[in-house]
């Protein structure tokens, strides 16, 4: 008699320390050996673009922090820029130099995010804790421009908020730190903000090189990666995949070079492209990016110290007047007051923007009629395109090799499910 | 006193209470050692890590494993309404048993054993061997996919590196010429090298005292060969259904074994009490029951490294470094050990 032989379903997720949030896999299993891979998605969603019919341009923008919440600027960025091209708004120079430092840092809190994640997916522990004391720094960057340590909602159509902070913000004594602690953590605190992230970009490329030494040539770390997850170059450009995933199967694309936003054609930097397709080379030129980010940040910072200037555009049908000439001007009070009750208007057309998000490529698609609300707002989140890929890059790896391909998709399920 | 010596030592009833005694001695220690353990795994990993790690209960944190012991002992006991009742709760049991039984041999000075046997090494090996029964009965009557993916990985794991940790001791008994423990750490205090730290057998047997700590960090799972437990892929394995005390003595019995693996790294190749310095040396030349302690304590350190540093092998990959480096890198020692010890040259005459 011929028993029935069947394969394993193993229900991965939504509550998974490798979940990356709330993915739910349904995987077939033989043995160990993944079959199909069948991510479920959606338990995050909260109609991001639907909401964002019913309110205006400036109320949305907070909503573009909360869709991929590891980088947070690189989603307004889109967003500001899609806003900024349908209605023809000029920013100034010295806000485009802020967002592409912004931009950056970015990619830096992203990848160090990344790195943490993908190395406690494959069971390194320590990376992640690494990883995490350089995001505190980055984080407070985040705070002293914005206030908010996540959700900074900085940049806005036309420029950003405001111009960076003459004076970094400092840690105060408290019950848990005296004195002496607290002067050596404001230490490189004392300057302007500026000052603050020039050393920080010193001493990055000195972190960067404790992680590689935990795992580029770690033996344990390159079997956990090396071949897995291959995704040829043809394959990754049918796939759809962007950012890392697609420049780690070796394709050179990258928005920032192709199509220069903002002023990334004045920036000196390299593209790192993979080989192989693999997790590794994923993970290396993950690596290589932030060193690249840190190439880029400095260049920012040299500029910006030299071209003081304004940071949003003058057109005060866009942006809020100054809070002096508020509160003097008749005509700047109807403004303000115009602005944060109806909103700006944005002429009627449609138009697309994509950055280089840290993840991919991130693109908001824009209807408008006109209205001080949008008419249809789509987002084009790379994560989702990417855990698409997932069943294909993982079929006939190992569960274990499922975590680790999860881990290089970096995803994140604010944008996947929206 | 003559007459509660006469009672202790010459009547049946007796044996049995000193005996009873003598495994308290052992035991209660043994499990303040587990409670520190966790406290000594949290503070150095923290270190390692950028963190300070505990220091909210008592001073520097020192009350913390009592604390969790205490919210571990208050938590339900849950048995999913599928697992197989009887079996689940004697999983944890089975596993916390040889733990324990383990330490029966262990000497930790001249005299100072719970049982002289004979075959003492091969008691150890036999009764560790058991501890995996536990872990694939748990697995199973759990009735949970991820525990039983666990004990499958549990099984094959504990089988393949029961074998390399097999030879190394074999390489042990060679050089001894004993399968009692204390004979063995007694041997070590002699040799070519007169009985220093060289004349331990770490040295010359260095490839098997490697092969046997790195099968240890397998047979404990511990990181990076923690693939039965496997966070980040199975959640817990085994343990997955596993809560309250009923999940506290899987810990127990995982730090035990740690102790206990380190306990026998110790008398097998470091020399168990015998002292790193020449005896002319006073004091510290002495061999004391210190020097076990320590050499015990840094062999445990080497554990909580490993877990700081490693990411965790994929599960075929850890079965091929056990059967494809591990079995023919032991074989090939034993076979040199053994001409080595039939030429003029041999250390252990």
């Amino acid at each position: 008699m011929a028993s029935e032989i069947r394969n394993y379903t193993l229900n991965f997720g939504p509550q998974h320390p490798a979940a990356h949030g709330v993915l739910r896999l349904v995987l077939e299993l033989d043995g160990e050996v993944v079959e199909r891979a069948d991510p479920h998605i959606g338990l995050l969603h909260r109609g991001t673009e639907k909401l964002a019919e019913s309110k205006t341009f400036i109320q949305s923008l907070p909503y573009m922090d909360r869709l991929d919440y590891v980088s947070m600027m690189a989603n307004e960025h889109a967003y500001c820029m899609a806003i900024e091209r349908l209605a023809g708004i000029e920013v100034p120079l010295r806000a485009q130099y802020i967002r592409v430092m912004f931009d950056e840092i970015t990619r830096i809190l992203n990848h160090l995010m990344w790195i943490g994640a993908h190395g406690l997916d494959c069971g390194a522990m320590t990376i992640f804790l690494y990883a995490f004391r350089e995001r505190e720094d980055l984080m407070d960057c985040y705070e002293a421009v914005s206030g908010a340590r996540m959700h900074a909602a900085y940049y806005r159509p036309g420029g950003v908020y405001r111009d960076l902070p003459e004076e970094m913000p400092k840690y105060q004594a408290s019950k848990v730190r005296n004195a002496s602690a607290i002067k050596r953590l404001n230490e490189n605190r004392e300057g302007s903000m500026l000052d603050f992230i020039e050393d920080f970009t010193n001493r990055f490329p000195t972190y960067v090189d404790e992680y590689e030494t935990l795992l580029t040539d770690n033996r344990i770390w390159k079997q956990r990666t090396v071949g897995i997850g291959v995704v040829s170059p043809e394959r990754a450009m049918a796939l759809g995949l962007t950012g890392a995933m697609l420049r780690g199967s070796g394709v050179e694309w990258d928005l920032r070079k192709k199509q220069p936003y903002e002023v990334y054609d004045k920036m000196d930097f390299d593209i790192p492209v993979g080989k192989n397709g693999d997790c590794y080379d994923r993970y290396l030129v993950r690596v290589e990016e932030m060193r690249q980010s840190n190439r880029i940040i400095k260049q920012c910072i040299a500029w910006l110290r030299a071209n003081p200037g304004p940071v949003i555009t003058e057109n005060f049908k866009v942006a809020p007047p100054s809070r002096v000439g508020m509160k003097t001007n008749m005509e700047e009070l109807i403004h303000h007051f115009k602005l944060f009750t109806e909103g700006m208007h944005v002429p009627a057309g449609e138009a697309y923007a994509a950055v280089e998000h840290p993840k991919g490529e991130f693109g908001i698609y824009l209807v408008s009629d006109g209205a001080n609300k949008p008419y249809r707002l789509k987002i084009r989140a790379p994560g989702y395109v990417h855990l698409s890929a997932l069943d294909e890059m993982s079929r006939g790896h190992m569960l274990s090799d499922v975590v680790a391909i999860i881990g290089t998709q970096d995803i994140v399920f604010g944008e996947v499910d929206r | 006193m003559e007459l509660l010596k006469h009672f202790l030592f010459d009547t049946q009833i007796g044996f049995v209470i000193w005996t009873l005694l003598k495994i308290v001695a052992i035991a209660v220690p043994l499990i303040l050692s587990v409670a520190y353990m966790t406290y000594a795994e949290r503070k150095v990993i923290g270190y390692m890590q950028i963190r300070v790690g505990p220091n909210r209960v008592g001073p520097l944190g020192l009350l913390q494993p009592f604390a969790d012991v205490l919210k571990l002992l208050l938590k339900e006991i849950i048995a999913p309404s599928a697992a197989s009742k009887g079996l689940f709760f004697i999983a944890p049991i089975l596993v916390l048993m040889p733990a324990l039984a383990g330490w029966a041999v262990i000497p930790f000075f001249p005299g100072l054993v719970l049982a002289d046997v004979n075959i003492g090494l091969l008691y150890v090996m036999a009764i560790t061997s058991l501890g995996v029964y536990g872990v694939i009965i748990a697995g199973w009557a759990s009735n949970s996919k991820y525990a039983f993916l666990g004990a499958m990985r549990a099984a094959a794991q504990m089988v393949s590196y029961e074998l390399a940790m097999g030879f190394a001791l074999i390489g042990v008994m060679m050089v001894s010429g004993s399968l009692n423990v204390t004979e063995i750490v007694n041997q070590q205090a002699h040799g070519a090298a007169g009985g220093s730290v060289f004349s331990w057998n770490w040295l010359p047997l260095l490839p098997l005292f490697v092969v046997y700590f790195i099968s240890g960090l397998a047979e404990t799972n511990r990181a990076p060969f923690d693939v039965t437990e496997g966070e980040s892929e199975i959640v817990a394995g085994h343990m997955i259904e596993y809560s309250g005390m009923s999940f506290a003595l899987f810990f127990l019995a995982e730090y035990m074994n740690m102790i206990l693996i380190s306990a026998m790294a110790t008398v097998m190749f470091l020399g168990g009490w015998l002292s790193p310095f020449p005896s002319s040396v006073p004091f510290l030349g002495a061999p004391s029951f210190i020097w076990w302690f320590l050499k015990c304590a840094l062999m445990l350190f080497f554990f909580l490294w490993a877990r700081a540093t490693f990411p965790r092998y994929r599960y075929d990959q850890l079965m091929r470094l056990g059967w494809k480096v591990f079995i023919p890198v032991t074989l090939v020692w034993i076979v040199v050990v053994g001409a080595w010890m039939q030429t003029p040259l041999s250390l252990w005459k």
